[in-house]
Formats: structure tokens, C-alpha cells, sequence
């Protein structure tokens, strides 16, 4: 296996919400409850789970735009976790981030030039005839006509301002990218158009990728290795295949079976899952799956389950599947 | 399809903007049975939002034309007086959206807001109607209805507050229920749940559903029939299982590929559709999906008529001929 990227040791985050004049005073989400992971060099890593499970909480965490409570990330051999800005500033430029909402990300007022050669000023790429030659090179890697470096945000279709944020975030040859959600915003003609891009450019760049998603399809068709989240914590981690195909917790399992295929031959019976998850205020005890699962007994509802390998992959359940 | 429910006819919508007449919704014409699920599918700019919102008579725009006919019960809505359409809005033609938090109002409680609804369209009592709002939460698989029916909108989560508008919906015991996007906003698991109450609706309240949704995998969970719009026309229409099974369009085609798949083998690349949806402002005069089509040949330059092929209505001048 190729060298580790980007690792996370036993990440928490703790966000104070509400107000402090409210009933109880603030409130605590525990948003990342010892999340700990490895991200290789090369290879896209797929992080899911449902809204509010904490999975764009963590890739913030991990690119230090958020500061975690305890634990460590550590990116290319350097503890980014309690570095000094200055000195995080160069590494900056390595590690960048693609947003969901490419109407929201880029500022109306600017050219789409401006807004890509931001990132080259602000780490001084060259002179402007140098990022005059690396915007060009950038608009034909991803698929844009170098005239459209003249026009505004407001000007271009979804697809095409998501290529803009991608263009931003590759400028500076990063080597890891973290992808919150870049395609759930996008038709489905348009997003299998970013989803080819972002592979043709991991091949030719040699890139790392998080991808964020709640869409278990494109994870599987974009991700080697998965990880999937519930409330706060990583419920199993893998192969993609190995967990989209044989989940191994029942969360996992759960989550499959509500996808709906487009397929009407697979209109059978399903388990649909009950309830909604927890508040993250206040947490189950024990596994905070325990009361949604089918397969809970009395151990879930008192110990939690660390996570553990299992069948070529690991998962925190007592009672794993298969 | 001998007694139809709802029966549109060369539906048009456009508005008049400083650049002109600008047509969205271009001679749309399908029927619904009695208990049918029909849904219509698109992606953003297609006109489906509009063709729904066309039936309800929710278009105010004071810029917007629209001609053609909706038969509905015998009548043609878009002939029916203010008065009359207020009548039907809420009894007989009921409507959900995609966000319910904007369909709620936030400064009464949930149960309040049923009630008022029963009591403007029936003669009942306050109690009487408040006994009916409680039986329907109950029916939309809430567990607590009578408590809920005390909370205000904020204090529910998304999924609980989509099953209380769909609730509200069906308190008068409408003929058509209309479901724009429903469950676009929720989680899957959350969305797997309101798809089984929508197709309960039909043998628990003997209601239609016409269900608008851009999410293939939708369509397949629940509808008996699609619709396929692309720039305002009517694609390919036609049973669910027969359209998924052997698309006759090139767009359906292309639309179907497109969607990444969980299981089946994974492709390195995905099919995806060239281009972007043409704006309203710059359709082409022959066929609008002729640009991105793989199949184009000179007849495209006319647009080709809705067509029976296959079993199904096909606007395409290859289709059969492949």
C-alpha cells in the first residue's frame, strides 16, 4: 500500500450551540467523537452518512478549518493541529477544498480569472505573465474555453462553475483535495461529467481525495476505500466494495437498502429503517445506533463498540453482519 | 384508460420578459388514472415545477401566458373561476413541496394549522376537526399524533414535518395529490419512509399521485407511469417498467447511463451526457436535445411530434428506427 497522506488520531470536536440566556443555557453537539483514519496517497477516500452525522464537520477538521478539541492530524509527517499560522501557511497551499455549492463558493462581483488566480497570488506563484500561463492551462484541464476566463460567476450553468471551483482548488498543484459534496447539487447528465473529471485528474496530477457524499452511488463509482458515519463517530470503514456490497454493520446495511435503484425490477420488500437519527445534543448511551437497530441487545445499550477488524475491514458493532 | 382523472392538453407556459415572449413549458399533453402514480421527471429547467404548479393555477406571475386545457373532474381548470380554483386547491387538488419548513407557518402549532385547513374546505366542528388532524398524523406513521399535533413546525425534524404536510394534504380527502419534489431535502433513509406512505395513499385514501421528481431512482421506487421532460417537452412518456427496461429516447437513454449504479459491474468512466440543458432563451428551433444527442440526423432540424413506438410515446425522429 502506498504512503499515508493524511492521518487523523482520535479527532473530537465539540460545538457549543444555542443561546446562553435559553432554558439549560448551551447546549453541547458532539459533533467528531474519536474519529481516527488514514487517507493514502493516490487513492479517494469516501466519507458518508446521513445530514447532521458530522462527515463536512470532519473534512474541515482535517484541513484545520475547524480546530479540533483533542486529538491529532497529521499531513505529511507534520502535526497541522496545533501549528502556528505562519508556518501552516506553505502546507495550506497542498491541501485544498471543492464545495457543494458552486453558486454560493464563488464571488459574484469577480472574474472567473480573479477568483482562480487568487489562490497563486496569495501564495506568490509568479509574475502575472506566469499565472497568465497557468490559468490558461488550468481552464483546458478542466474543460473550459480560455475566453470564459473574462466573464462573471453568473454567466456559467452549475456544471460549469463547479469545473471553476475545481480549476481554484487544483491552482496550486495541491496534493490532497477534499471534495464536500462537489456533485449533489448538480443534474444527473451534468454530474456524471464532474465525477469523470475529478477521475481524469487524480490519474493525471496524482491526486489524494475525500469525497463527501450522502449519494452511495457516486461514492461507490469514485471511492476505493469508504467510510461510513453516524452521529459523530465512523461506524465502519473499508474497501467500497467490500462495504457497499457486504456491510458489515447495520447501519451500513440499513443505509443500502433505503437507496432507492433506478430499477423497477428491484421494487422488493425492504428493511425500511424506523425513526430518525438522535440529536447529537444528546446522545444515545452505549452504540448510538442501538435504537434504530433490529439487532440490538443489551450489551449495545450499555458499551459502546470500538472499531475492530473485521472480514477485510473494520466496523464498531458488537454483532457484526456476515 | 378509459375515465381519466386528469387529462392535459397541449399545455404552454411562458412569460413575457424584456427580451421577448420566452416559452418554459412547450405543449405538454398526458392523462393520470383514478389511483395511478404518475411521475414526471426532469432535470432543473425542464418545466416540470411549472406543469405541476400549472394544474394548481399557483403560477401569479402577472407576466406569465398560459394556453391549453387541464380537465379534471369533468372541467378544465385553467377555465375555472378564482373562486371555484380556491375551492379545489386543498379539497379535491392537493399539493406538497420540497421544503415544508416554507409551507408551515412557524407561529402556529402544527395540529392548529390541520384543522384550519379541514374547517375552511368541510362544516365540522373545532373538536371534531381536531379529532380528524390527530387520526391523520397517526395514519402517517407518527407515533405520538396527539402530542405532535402540539409542537410547532421548528421543533420537528424534516422528515416528521414533510409526513405532517402530507397530512394536512390529504385531510380533505383530495383526488389528486401533487408532490413536488418531496423528498428531495431528506435523508435517504428518511425519504425511504415518505415513498412507502406515498404508495399507501392510494389503497388507504384512494388518492392519485402526481409525483415531480429529477431522481430517477424515485421513479422507479414508486411511479406506474413517467413522464420524461427535457426543455419543456414531453421526451418519452410511458409505462415504468417498459421506459427503464428499453428507452426509446435518446435523452432517457443518456439520462439512465448517466446515473452512477451501486451493484453491476463499475465502469471506469461514467456515460455522461456532453453539454448542459439549453436556457430558455437559447432552445434550438428543431429538436431542443438534438446538441448533446449521439444519434443526430438532418430531420432533427424539425421537431419531431410525440410518437406511439414501442408501446409508449416517443418524440424522436430515430426512435423505432434503431
Amino acid at each position: 500500500m502506498s504512503e499515508v497522506l493524511l492521518e487523523a488520531r482520535s479527532l473530537h470536536k465539540i460545538f457549543n450551540v444555542g443561546s446562553r440566556f435559553a432554558r439549560g443555557g448551551r447546549k453541547q453537539v458532539q459533533a467528531l467523537s474519536d474519529i481516527s483514519l488514514e487517507v493514502h496517497e493516490g487513492e479517494t477516500l469516501g466519507l458518508v452518512g446521513e445530514s447532521g452525522c458530522g462527515k463536512s464537520t470532519l473534512g474541515r477538521c482535517l484541513l484545520r478549518l475547524y480546530e479540533v478539541d483533542s486529538g491529532h492530524v497529521i499531513f505529511k509527517g507534520h502535526d497541522i493541529t496545533r501549528m502556528r499560522e505562519a508556518m501552516l501557511r506553505p502546507l495550506r497551499a497542498d491541501m485544498q477544498m471543492v464545495f457543494q455549492d458552486p453558486f454560493a463558493s464563488l464571488n459574484p462581483r469577480r472574474r472567473v480569472g480573479d477568483l482562480i488566480a487568487e489562490p497563486l497570488r496569495v501564495h506568490r506563484y509568479g509574475d502575472a505573465a506566469k499565472i497568465a500561463a497557468r490559468l490558461e492551462a488550468l481552464m483546458a484541464l478542466v474543460g473550459l474555453a480560455p475566453e470564459f476566463l473574462q466573464r462573471y460567476p453568473h454567466e456559467f450553468s452549475g456544471g460549469q462553475r463547479q469545473r471553476i471551483g475545481i480549476a481554484r482548488a487544483i491552482a496550486l498543484n495541491p496534493s490532497l483535495i477534499i471534495a464536500d459534496e462537489p456533485v449533489s447539487a448538480l443534474d444527473v447528465s451534468v454530474q456524471a461529467q464532474i465525477v469523470n473529471l475529478l477521475a481524469d485528474l487524480q490519474a493525471r496530477l496524482n491526486l489524494t481525495y475525500v469525497f463527501i457524499a450522502h449519494d452511495l452511488s457516486v461514492v461507490r463509482q469514485i471511492a476505493d476505500r469508504c467510510a461510513v458515519m453516524y452521529l459523530g463517530g465512523i461506524v465502519e470503514i473499508g474497501p467500497a466494495d467490500a462495504v457497499l456490497h457486504a456491510p458489515a454493520h447495520p447501519y451500513t446495511a440499513a443505509l443500502i437498502s433505503a437507496v432507492p435503484a433506478p430499477d423497477p425490477a428491484s421494487r422488493q420488500a425492504r428493511t425500511v429503517l424506523q425513526g430518525e437519527p438522535p440529536s447529537p445534543t444528546n446522545p444515545p448511551s452505549g452504540c448510538r445506533f442501538h435504537p434504530r437497530c433490529a439487532a440490538a441487545r443489551d450489551v449495545c445499550r450499555a458499551e459502546r463498540p470500538v472499531l475492530r477488524d473485521w472480514a477485510g475491514r473494520s466496523v464498531a458493532c458488537h454483532f457484526p453482519l456476515g | 384508460m378509459s375515465e381519466a382523472l386528469l387529462d392535459m392538453r397541449d399545455l404552454c407556459v411562458s412569460f413575457r420578459t424584456a427580451r421577448g415572449v420566452l416559452p418554459i413549458v412547450e405543449g405538454v399533453s398526458f392523462q393520470m388514472a383514478r389511483r395511478e402514480i404518475l411521475s414526471v421527471v426532469g432535470e432543473s429547467g425542464s418545466g416540470k415545477s411549472l406543469t405541476a404548479l400549472s394544474i394548481m393555477r399557483l403560477i401569479t406571475d402577472p407576466n406569465a401566458v398560459m394556453t391549453g386545457e387541464i380537465w379534471f373532474q369533468g372541467r378544465d381548470l385553467l377555465a375555472q373561476p378564482a373562486e371555484e380554483m380556491r375551492r379545489l386547491r386543498g379539497g379535491a387538488i392537493a399539493m406538497i413541496f420540497q421544503d415544508p419548513m416554507t409551507a408551515l407557518t412557524p407561529v402556529y402549532t402544527v395540529g392548529a394549522q390541520i384543522v384550519e385547513q379541514i374547517r375552511v374546505h368541510q362544516d365540522v366542528s373545532k373538536s371534531a376537526a381536531r379529532k380528524r388532524a390527530i387520526e391523520l398524523l397517526g395514519a402517517m406513521g407518527i407515533a405520538a399524533p396527539r402530542d405532535v399535533a402540539g409542537r410547532f413546525p421548528h421543533q420537528l425534524s424534516g422528515g416528521m414535518r414533510q409526513r405532517v404536510m402530507i397530512a394536512m394534504a390529504l385531510s380533505c380527502d383530495p383526488a389528486l395529490l401533487i408532490a413536488d419534489e418531496p423528498t428531495t431535502a431528506l435523508d435517504v433513509t428518511v425519504q425511504a419512509q415518505i415513498l412507502e406512505l406515498l404508495l399507501k395513499l392510494r389503497t388507504d385514501f384512494g388518492s392519485s399521485v402526481l409525483l415531480i421528481t429529477h431522481d430517477m431512482g424515485v421513479v422507479a421506487r414508486v411511479a406506474d407511469r413517467v413522464v420524461v421532460m427535457y426543455a419543456g417537452r414531453v421526451a418519452e412518456a410511458g409505462a415504468t417498467a417498459e421506459i427503464f427496461q428499453s428507452p426509446q429516447h435518446p435523452y432517457t437513454m443518456g439520462l439512465l447511463d448517466a446515473i452512477p449504479k451501486l451493484y453491476g459491474p463499475k465502469l471506469k468512466r461514467l456515460p455522461a451526457i456532453p453539454g448542459a440543458p439549453p436556457s430558455p432563451f437559447e432552445r434550438p428551433p428543431g429538436c431542443a436535445f438534438a446538441p448533446r444527442c449521439a444519434h443526430e440526423v438532418p430531420a432533427c432540424d424539425t421537431r419531431p411530434a410525440l410518437a406511439m413506438v414501442a408501446g409508449r410515446d416517443v418524440a424522436c425522429w430515430r426512435a423505432g428506427v434503431r
